[in-house]
This record gives structure tokens, C-alpha cells and sequence, in this order.
């Protein structure tokens, strides 16, 4: 009998790192898994974002350990998406009762330069985009009456803010606000809100050229690194200093164990709550 | 001599409220002001909005405190209204030292009713219009290279829960938006800090339209009078703060943005500095 | 009101220092006389066997009262120890025979020991917080209640640190101060009824004798791992440049006066709404990202 038998978990940003990652623990669990990634880049990320294969590799995994997956392609800027993902997820496996919000993008732009472009697309995917879901999952979680559970993904930038983060460190606040007042309106419907704050952890979203270049200017006197092996290293260095536990990053399953424990019914009386999982990132 | 003698100030939302109130105060001690409003309803927000009229009344106030102000409608959501004010405030007064980013609008809707429009619609105002708002003056800071203070008004709201899912998220989101601004600038001695307001009266509140949802909130009939609005207002919110009062004035949030426009503030930044009798931790 | 005709920010009110000698204490002690306030102070006037640094002399005190009374102030200001009530009570009750009333409360006097968890005793950790929470307890209290009979309200400030928000090595001296904060926030709820409101400030590095000091030299050439300054002037250079990076504004340190500007923001009726409030004068110490 798994931690979250039976249940159903839509999840975003489910193609790979730490959206897989939870996809995989849930259906580990028992639960059956609606899995929605953007599957392209975005104009104004840098960061290359997750492939259609990438999804199928979530797929892959969650079916290899005897799970049930239904994954579509949708982009969390587009409520119609969304909203046509999660129908098919609801036809296999009923409505959704727990709610991972893990797409996020990470553009590192200095604020002057910022455009204004950029801004908003990091605000909309990051925020807006959280909204968006929980406007298309919570209609039919309202209606089965059986509560649930929403687990935002955050960051641990919001309790320290950083340099070339405004736009992300911002939506990621934005969030915070968002589940107190989620967690306030929906307690009567027994759905709990709360929020991850996961310190650095070591996905694409960081394990690329471009943070390497933020990297580089920090530690590297701007110069390009030689091999990825060298970059990593240098980022291990620079990451594990804002650590407390020196370490420069965590692994996705680390994010998945505070999902699956938010999203299980031991975390039934917990809403409203800011879960760091984070190496004392945000306390140092 | 005033405590913000010789700085030029630049606030949005300034035609009524707390934006007024921030221009003359500031005037009171010395600072010129660079005023803009969107002196217009927007269709989303609960209550009306200011008017063409308040901003010429803000104009009258200011300059009988001895300021000079230039005083501009634009809408915080359009970079290029918000950029031709500062350039027109730039000509007349050569500088920026203080941005006062306070216009904001609220729409009061539950996240059953809220539709993704209307969360998108309060964002637009509440974060991307401070964005607007901040963006340029940094530059000039920068360029000047005479440091600065910014101050993002955000809201008690980012600490207690309330339902307006879209609001708090904006105001939440102001506060790291000001640390990972302070980050960045820090080393350009441009401080960036936020004011965290409780209840405030204001015309925001003050006004027929939100009278009728007091009404409603508490159940009873529609109030005779703007007083009796007040008094019952009074009575509902006093017992959510600390200090035995139902709001604080706006002249309170003033005396916040004068010490942190003030140079006595010259060390502080990253700050939220609530003003609001104990709502927050109550 | 009494006789005296005085302006200012803070004309006509009564500010109860700890800590009072030296450094931030006085700085506060001479902005709010500037300002049109009386002063009741005290000080321990001597050194603290458990703690790293000397702490003020009566020497030092009396530099205070002649600061004081040239910025145009009055001022009782007697040798105390925050840990004996009855001390404290005594000054209190001699303030008050001399000025009526009290309306502030600064709460500044403390001691560290800069030891860490693998060497601090169980006495050490107590005797950190013997000063810096239950003498916080003591400097509180009994003007607390002579402010809900007296029925006009008041302002106590806390002087907590920015070791409130940063982990540092420390435990007894973080423990102490993160405390202030809740406690703040606990006392603010309770006498929010009685327009007593109740702030701490969280400094981050201020350079005062606690810092600038031979001792404190030596400690800090142990942590650089260099040989011992030269001057004075040789040490604080070393240190501007070691805070430096833990700060977003380019400076090593914050002047004690920057402090003072925020107690007299709080001590003032310009912040009368403001309770339960954690204002951080910290060159952005706090929120730095790492």
C-alpha cells in the first residue's frame, strides 16, 4: 500500500528534473500521474527547456515501475492546454487530488538591461502559470469533494534574493502570496496549499551554458570553461559556499520526498506552511 | 533646512490617498516632486479611481507645502507614459534621488470567481507596473552614480492571508522583488526598500462603491452615510490590529517614506517596513 | 507638559537607556537630547568576566552625561547591571523623581563572548543570555507597567542584531537576540491595547569599542590568519574590507548614529502605528545573498 494509493497527481514541468522526478516517486506511491510539460523553448529563456522526448522518458519511467501516466504536451502560459491535458488525465483516472506546480523558467538577466519582455514571460510562466493550474484543476477537485493537495515549487531565492534573479526571485514570491490566500479560501473545501523551497539543485535549468556564463563572471573571471566537467565543478564550488550543509546542490528525489510527504494524507493538517528543503540555504 | 531638502522625489498613483500624501509631505521637507496618475477608472478595479481634478488638487497642495511638482496622467502599465513623465520631470528638475512606486489597483474577487484575465489584469498593475515605475530611475541612479532610495509600497496583505489570491500575489511578490533589486544595486548606493501598509483610509476605502461591500460583508442594510460607513468600518477592522485603532492614516505611511527617503535611512536597505498598528503579527 | 520649552522630533519625552555609556548607547542618548528628549541611563561601567571584549567604564559615562547635557538635554545616568532588577528599578525610580514619566525604553546593553558550540559551557551560554534576554526582561518590565497606569501610551525598542537572520557562530549570542525578536512581537500583541508599542532594530556591523578594541584585534588577525595589527588603524581597515562583501551597499560598517536615526524614528510619534516592527539598519546585511 503506497504513501498516496489511489490518488491522482497533475503535475507540470513533468518532462524532466524535478517534475519527472516527482512523477516518478508519486507513481511509486500509487498514484496515477497527469503529466503536462511545455516541451519546447521559449522565446526570451536562454536555458534550453525539455524536449517531447524528455516526456517520453517520464512516461518510460513511471510505467517501468507499474505506474499509470497520461502526458500531454501543454504550456502553463495557455489555460486551454491545460485545461484539455487535464480532461484526458480525468477521463483515465478521475480528478486530480494532489497538484505539483514544478515549470518554472530562469532567465538571469542584470535588471537594467531587463526588457520588458523578458519580465513578463518569467512572470507569466512562473506565476501566472501557477494560477492557471490551479484555475484548471480546481473545478473538478471542488466537485469530487474529497479535498486534496497543492504543493508549490518556489525557491530558496526568495528568502535571500541574488544577483540577476529579479524577475524570478519576484514570481517566486509571488507564489508565497498566492498559496496563503489559496491555502485561506480552499481550507473549507479540505484542500491544503503549501510551498517547497528547494536550494540549488542540479537540472537543466542550472546544468547549462547559460548559468554557466553567471558562473563563469563569478568565479571564473568571465573566461569560458574548457568541458562541462569543468563548469560543474566550478558551480559546485561557487553553489556550496551559500550552503550550510557545504554541498553544491541536492538531487531532485530530495524535492520529490517533501512533495510525496506534502501530498500524503500524514501532511493532513498542514497548510499555509513554507517547507525549505534546502541545506540551510535560506537560513544562512 | 527639511529632512529631504534638495531631492527630487518621483511617485506614481499621487493624484489622491496615500500617493498625495507621500508628495506633500515630502515638499513639507524640501524634496520636488515628479507626480503621475492614471487620474481614470479601470474597468477591473472595485472601487473608482482618482481624477483628472485630485491630481490638480495634489499640484495645489504641493506647491502651497513650497514644492515644485510636475504632475503628468499616465498609466503605470505603459513603459513609454511612465518614461515620458520622468523625461518632462528630468528637464524641469535634472535628477532623481527617490521612486515611490504606490499606485495600485484592487478588484476584491475570490479565487472561485477570479477568472486568469482578472489575475493577469491585477498583475498588471501591482507588479508589472512597478517594474515600469522602477526600471528608468535605476538607470539614471546608475548613470548618476549618486546612489538613490527606492521604496515599493506593498501591502500587510503579504503576511495575513486574505482572499484575493491576485493581489497578494503581486504585493507578495514586491517584497523579494525589492531584496533582489537591493542585491543588484547595492553596490550602486541605490537602497531599495518596501513599506508594508494595514489599514489605511483612504478614498480606496472611503467611497460609496466599497461602502455597499461593507454592507455586504457584515450583512446588514446599506449604509445612510459615508460616517456611518466609516464607524462600522472602524469596528471591523480594529480588532485585526494590535494598537486599539480600526486603520492609520495616511500621513502615517508619510512619515515611512520621509525617514526612508531621508539620508537618516543612508544604511538601510532591503527592508520591509510595515506601518500598520500590529496587523501583520497580530 | 513642564516648563522647559523644547523642540524636536521627540520634544517633551523621556527615553530610558541600558547600556548607556559608550558606543550605540550613547550615540541614542545624544540624538534623542538633540532632539528635545530627557535621558534616564545606566551602564554596568565595568567588564564581564564571560565576555570577549571590555565593556565601558564610569569614565565613559560621564563622557555620556556631558555629551547629553551639550546637545541641550537633561540626564540622570547611574552605574547598573541589567541583571539585578533592583538596580534597574533604582535608576527607574530616580529618573522618575526627576522627570515625571518615562515614554521610551531602549533596550541596547549587551555582551558577547564569541564562542562556539564545541567550546561553550552550559554557564557561558547562560551568562549570554543573563544579559541580553532576561536583562531585556528587567529594562522592560516595570517601565511597561508605569506606562499602562500612566495610560499615554509609549515606545520600547529592542536592540536586536543581524544575527537574527544570518547563521553564525554564536549559539548563545544568536539565541539571545532571535529571541528579542518574538518577544517583541509577544509584548506588541499584549499592550497593543494600551498604545505601548513595541520594535526591535536588527544593526548589522557597527563600528563601536565593542569591535574596535586591542581585543577584538587580536581575534580578528586569529580569524585572517595573519600577525597581529600593527595600530588600531591597521585593524580597522582589515575589518572594512573582511565585512565588506557581507553587505549589499559598499561599506564595511554602519556609524552607531545610523542606528540612532532609526530609534529616534521609533521613539518619535512620526512611527505611532508602528508595532511588531523588525527594522533592520544592516547595509543590507541581512538579505545579502551568500
Amino acid at each position: 500500500m503506497g504513501r498516496v494509493e489511489g490518488k491522482v497527481a497533475f503535475i507540470t514541468g513533468a518532462a524532466r528534473g524535478q517534475g519527472r522526478s516527482h512523477a516518478v516517486r508519486l507513481a511509486e506511491e500509487g498514484a496515477s500521474i497527469i503529466a503536462v510539460d511545455i516541451c519546447h523553448d521559449v522565446d526570451l529563456i536562454a536555458m534550453p527547456l525539455a524536449t517531447r522526448e524528455d516526456l517520453e522518458e517520464t512516461v518510460r519511467e513511471v510505467e517501468a515501475i507499474g505506474g499509470r501516466i497520461v502526458a500531454r504536451e501543454a504550456d502553463v502560459r495557455d489555460s486551454a492546454q491545460l485545461e484539455a491535458a487535464l480532461a484526458d488525465g480525468i477521463a483515465a483516472f478521475g480528478p486530480p487530488d494532489i497538484v505539483v506546480t514544478s515549470a518554472g523558467v530562469v532567465p538571469f538577466v542584470p535588471f537594467p538591461t531587463m526588457s520588458e519582455a523578458t519580465w513578463r514571460t518569467t512572470i507569466d510562466v512562473n506565476l501566472t502559470g501557477v494560477y492557471r493550474t490551479v484555475k484548471a484543476a480546481l473545478p473538478s477537485m471542488v466537485e469530487a469533494g474529497k479535498g486534496g493537495s497543492i504543493v508549490f515549487i518556489s525557491s530558496g531565492i526568495v528568502f535571500r534574493g541574488g544577483g540577476l534573479v529579479v524577475d524570478y526571485a519576484s514570481s517566486k514570491a509571488g507564489v508565497v502570496g498566492l498559496m496563503r490566500s489559496l491555502a485561506l479560501e480552499l481550507g473549507p473545501h479540505g484542500i491544503r496549499v503549501n510551498t517547497i523551497f528547494p536550494t540549488n539543485v542540479l537540472t537543466k535549468m542550472l546544468d547549462n551554458e547559460v548559468f554557466g556564463a553567471v558562473v563563469s563572471n563569478a568565479v571564473n573571471e568571465g573566461r569560458p570553461f574548457e568541458s562541462r566537467e569543468q563548469r560543474v565543478e566550478a558551480m559546485r564550488g561557487m553553489l556550496a559556499a551559500r550552503n550550510m550543509i557545504p554541498l553544491g546542490w541536492i538531487e531532485p528525489k530530495d524535492i520529490s520526498e517533501g512533495v510525496l510527504f506534502l501530498a500524503s494524507d500524514e501532511a493532513r493538517y498542514i497548510t499555509s506552511e513554507s517547507l525549505r528543503i534546502d541545506l540551510g540555504f535560506g537560513g544562512k | 533646512m527639511g529632512r529631504v531638502e534638495g531631492k527630487v522625489a518621483f511617485i506614481t498613483g499621487a493624484a489622491r490617498g496615500q500617493g498625495r500624501s507621500h508628495a506633500v509631505k515630502l515638499a513639507s521637507e524640501g524634496a520636488d516632486i515628479i507626480a503621475l496618475d492614471i487620474c481614470e477608472d479601470l474597468p477591473f478595479a472595485h472601487s473608482p479611481h482618482a481624477t483628472p481634478e485630485d491630481l490638480q488638487e495634489t499640484v495645489r497642495l504641493v506647491e502651497a507645502a513650497g514644492g515644485r511638482i510636475v504632475a503628468r496622467k499616465a498609466d503605470v502599465r505603459k513603459r513609454d507614459e511612465v518614461d515620458a513623465v520622468i523625461a518632462e520631470g528630468l528637464e524641469a528638475f535634472g535628477k532623481i534621488d527617490v521612486v515611490i512606486a504606490n499606485a495600485a489597483a484592487i478588484q476584491y474577487k475570490n479565487v472561485f470567481d477570479l477568472s486568469v484575465e482578472d489575475f493577469e489584469a491585477t498583475l498588471d498593475v501591482n507588479l508589472h507596473g512597478v517594474f515600469n515605475t522602477v526600471q528608468t530611475p535605476v538607470r539614471h541612479m546608475i548613470e548618476r552614480n549618486e546612489g538613490g532610495s527606492i521604496i515599493l509600497i506593498s501591502s500587510g496583505i503579504a503576511y495575513k492571508a486574505t482572499p484575493a489570491p491576485d493581489y497578494s500575489a503581486a504585493k507578495t511578490a514586491l517584497i523579494t522583488f525589492a531584496r533582489a533589486l537591493a542585491n543588484e544595486l547595492g553596490p550602486n548606493r541605490i537602497r531599495v526598500n518596501t513599506i508594508e501598509p494595514g489599514y489605511v483610509l483612504s478614498p480606496a476605502n472611503d467611497n460609496p462603491k466599497y461602502a455597499e461591500r461593507t454592507a455586504r460583508l457584515l450583512g446588514r442594510e446599506p449604509f445612510a452615510t459615508p460616517e456611518e460607513h466609516r464607524e462600522a468600518l472602524w469596528e471591523q477592522l480594529k480588532p485585526r490590529n494590535m494598537l486599539p485603532v480600526g486603520w492609520v492614516e495616511p500621513e502615517a505611511i508619510s512619515n515611512a517614506i520621509l525617514w526612508l527617503a531621508s539620508d537618516e535611512s543612508r544604511y538601510v536597505t532591503s527592508e520591509e517596513l510595515k506601518v500598520d498598528a500590529g496587523f501583520a503579527d497580530k
